[in-house]
């Protein structure tokens, strides 16, 4: 659609056709009369320029025209911004609205809080550092990089010392891998909660990590590979958060990583140094990660009794539930959306497994009557986010949308029946259910269960 | 043999190079150095369920009272049980069953708020946690002895331990024994491991699955707005726009610059764990310190309040030194603070 507020709209550059010693003067002495009668000439000499630059520009418009194209638009006749305007660059102002956002209510202060990241407007598989979503449980902090010490102790020859130099001159790997929230879609368990994807799956990222292999780093410290099964992860904010990790896991791809994206980690994410526990729950990413301990035992920290513990409808709780596992949800369209024709969409979303790699991505727009494959977007990496793809043609009805992911060990997503049946409503983690959204006559899309 | 060794044994494999393990390079063996035995403690402070890493120390409970009073109480409530900045970490709901078969019964029961000590099955990560990052704003200020007296207070809260218990490192073990859910944690699951099995599976049917398709619940037309307006949400040009929920005539007023850039100061400074816009937390609302202290006259003042607490201007509730506050935020909210009503 057009926008008439553009239309014609010329916008000489006051001083561009201002001789320069004129200006200097004027802001040097302010305007007296000589000097306005100069400012006066020049003005109207640009003013008749204009005047023809928009006849040119502005020939009759025919009915069948876009005024858009036929009305050059002013971006098209102007001189833009310089370079380093943003010397960190900015999105478009028309895409303000999508931005990381709190849930109203979920938590009492905003220090132990989760803003979400907006999966309903993003594409492929990375996640933009600004837009991953933040889970802190005594707020972020900055951190003075050349104050920043890794120490690895425990059961180990030697324990060490890293200073950032140190760590980022020795070999380094880079890779992609989702970072999920393991109470992601926790608020879905008993009922709808929230109405866009944004809340129910936005404890969601994907980045490209950059760091030094885990395994490296205990080599060289010389670790107790008879005793050793597990690891301590903690950090170096207040909370100075700590993680029981799996040994064995850590060794095969765990990574303490600084880069993320191709640049340092932000500040929100854990700059200077994180742990990536490729297919784990964020929880164990240790951020600000001061410290790490080669263990014979776990640790039983308080975000691994009095939460990240699932509560099973015996009473019990099932304790160190690590591993994200396969799930996938439709990003757009989505809860909250509207369509507004009739016609071709490309249903599209995203599809991870904390075990490796995604095999297939089914969708089915029948509430899951009838299924039939997506198309996914390579490479398909493991324990990294796959977009998926689904060619569809809307004709104005009721529609109820699902996708639904197998991984490479076999393993297929669950209906929320077939979850709730196993584990109850209460255990807020680990909710990896088939997500449905309806859409309505009108084109309304909305977050729904079915049973 | 422990559940917990048993549970390792499940996926403990001989500890093998693995595909992307690197080969030590020459030369790395002379980055980083050893860490002295004074760092490593000065770090190395977990306690572990067989309380490895507990420092010698007591406390009785009427110790841990004053010392929860004078630190706690402002966020926790006097009795734990407050529900205002964090969840309750104790109502008097544990029972003596409880105690002797060491599983929550009530757990199991929906209505029931879950608190901390109904869920914490290790006395180790009480003390762990306090001691690491208790009080919320100035963690790691509390001494070992400290610890014991709040741990006895929490337990004797819930009545786990009487009034007269002295809590120290060599009674911890007995005291564990006695944690109302010390049997309430399960191994038996598969995400432990990436090899893990799963208790779940979907189906792989793909034509006429028999499947309920009824909606049986969605979000009710008067919650569509409770994350605000959707239609503000997504990007507002494209195929899929938002629906617009606002209902006409609420429509927020904007909020100017300023008060956002205070409020990101507030919540970055720590100060919004206390305060709120409108009506009393911890501390009195932003809202009436605005009302109060309009004019730059009170500039000076409310600059030392902020960096060295006080009480005794709205209520015995002391607010605590924030020495650690950014000098650009404090300049931001004490002009804020001073700018008038909006
Ligand atoms: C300024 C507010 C504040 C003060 C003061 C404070 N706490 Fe906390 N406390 C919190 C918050 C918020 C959390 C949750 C932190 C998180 O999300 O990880 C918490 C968590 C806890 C927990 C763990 C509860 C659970 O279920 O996770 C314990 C135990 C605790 N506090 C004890 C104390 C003790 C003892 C003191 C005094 C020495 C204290 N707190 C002072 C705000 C506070
Ligand atoms: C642990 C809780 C706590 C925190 C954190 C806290 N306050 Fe307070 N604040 C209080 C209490 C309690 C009072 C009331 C003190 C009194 O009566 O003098 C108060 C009072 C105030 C007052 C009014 C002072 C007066 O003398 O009337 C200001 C201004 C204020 N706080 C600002 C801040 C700012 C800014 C921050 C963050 C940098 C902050 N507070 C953090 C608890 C807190």
């Amino acid at each position: 659609m057009a926008l008439d507020a553009e239309q014609g709209q010329l916008q000489p550059a006051p001083e561009s056709f201002l001789a320069k010693d004129l200006v200097e003067d004027i802001s040097r002495d302010g305007i007296d009369p000589a000097r306005r009668k100069l400012l006066q000439n020049a003005l109207a000499a640009a003013a008749a320029a204009a005047a023809a630059a928009a006849s040119m520009v502005a020939p009759s418009l025919m009915a069948d025209d876009d005024p858009d194209i036929v009305n050059l638009p002013s971006w098209t006749r102007s001189l833009g911004k310089p370079v380093v305007a943003n010397p960190y660059g900015q999105p478009s102002p028309y895409e303000a609205n999508i931005v990381r956002r709190q849930s109203p209510g979920l938590t009492r202060t905003d220090q132990s809080s989760v803003s979400f990241t907006p999966l309903q407007n993003l594409f492929g598989m990375i996640t933009p550092s600004g837009l991953h979503f933040e889970r802190h449980h005594q707020g972020w902090v900055d951190i003075d990089p050349r104050r920043h010490r890794l120490m690895i102790n425990g059961l180990v020859e030697t324990p060490l010392v890293f200073t950032m130099e140190e760590l980022l001159r020795m070999p380094s790997v880079s890779r992609i891998h989702f970072l999920e929230c393991g109470a992601n879609t926790g608020l879905e368990w008993g009922n709808v909660a929230v109405p866009t994807v944004q809340y129910s799956h936005g404890m969601l990222s994907a980045s490209e990590f950059t760091g030094v292999p885990v395994s490296l780093l205990l080599d060289r410290a010389g670790f107790d590979r008879q005793r050793a099964t597990v690891l301590l992860a903690e950090g170096a904010d207040g909370s100075s958060m700590t993680r029981t990790i799996n040994l064995e896991n850590a060794l095969d791809d765990a990574m303490v990583a600084y880069g993320q994206n191709g640049e340092m980690l932000r500040p929100e994410n854990g700059y200077p140094l994180r742990l990536v526990v490729p297919g784990v729950q964020g929880v164990s990413w240790v951020k600000w990660l001061r410290r790490l301990e080669v263990g014979d035992a776990p640790w039983a920290t308080k975000d691994e009794v009095a939460h990240y513990v699932d509560l099973m409808p015996d009473g019990t709780h099932r304790q160190y539930t690590s591993i994200q596992e396969a799930k996938s949800v439709i990003t757009a369209p989505s809860g909250g959306q509207k369509l507004l024709k009739q016609g071709y969409y490309d249903i599209t979303g995203l599809a991870w497994s904390g075990r490796g790699t995604v095999e297939k991505v089914e969708v089915s727009v029948d509430g899951g009557r009838n299924w039939r494959p997506a198309r996914l977007e390579k490479p398909l990496l493991p324990k990294a986010l796959t977009r998926f793809h689904f060619d569809w043609v809307w004709q104005g009805d009721e529609v109820l949308l699902q996708s639904r992911v197998t991984d490479r060990t076999g393993y297929t997503q669950p209906s929320r029946a077939q979850l709730i049946e196993a584990r109850g409503t209460r255990s807020i983690y680990h909710n990896n259910a088939i997500q449905t959204w309806r859409i309505s006559g009108d084109g309304e899309v909305h977050n729904v269960q079915l049973g | 043999m422990s559940s917990w060794a048993k549970f390792a044994m499940l996926f403990l494999t001989v500890l093998v190079s693995t595909s992307w393990v690197m080969a030590m390079p020459e030369g790395l063996d002379a980055l980083g150095r050893p860490a002295t035995e004074h760092e490593v403690s000065a770090w190395d402070i977990d306690v572990r369920p067989d309380f490895a890493g507990l420092p010698p120390g007591s406390g009785d409970v009427w110790a841990g009272e004053e010392t929860w009073l004078a630190q706690c109480a402002s966020c926790h409530g006097d009795f734990g049980d407050s529900n205002e900045i964090f969840a309750p970490l104790v109502l008097g709901n544990i029972t003596e069953e409880d105690i002797a078969s060491g599983q929550v019964a009530s757990l199991k029961d929906p209505a029931v708020t879950r608190t901390t000590l109904m869920k914490v099955p290790t006395l180790s990560t009480l003390w762990d946690y306090i001691y690491r990052a208790m009080p919320w704003n100035a963690p790691k200020t509390l001494s070992a002895d400290e610890v014991y007296g709040l741990v006895a207070y929490l337990l004797n809260l819930g009545y786990v331990v009487g009034d007269d218990f002295v809590l120290s490192d060599t009674n911890m073990v007995e005291t564990q024994a006695r944690m109302p859910n010390r049997n309430g944690m399960s191994l038996d699951h598969g995400l432990w491991s990436v090899a893990g099995a799963p208790d779940v599976s979907g189906s792989s049917c793909t034509t006429d699955c028999t499947v309920g398709t009824t909606v049986t619940s969605s979000l009710p037309a008067y919650a569509m707005n409770a994350h605000g307006n959707l239609a503000e949400q997504v990007r507002d040009w494209g195929p899929y726009p938002g629906i617009w929920t606002e209902v006409e005539g609420e429509k927020r007023e904007a909020t100017s610059m300023v008060v956002e850039v205070s409020e990101t100061a507030l919540s970055g400074s720590g100060c919004t764990g206390c305060h709120q816009m409108e009506g009393q937390l911890v501390g009195p609302s932003f809202d009436a310190i605005r009302t109060r202290y309009a004019g730059q006259e009170h500039a000076a003042y409310l600059r030392d309040k902020i960096l060295n607490g006080g009480a005794g201007v709205w209520g015995s509730m002391p607010m605590p030194p924030m020495p650690a506050v950014d000098d650009n935020a404090l300049q931001q909210i004490v002009a804020w603070l001073t700018s008038g009503e909006e």
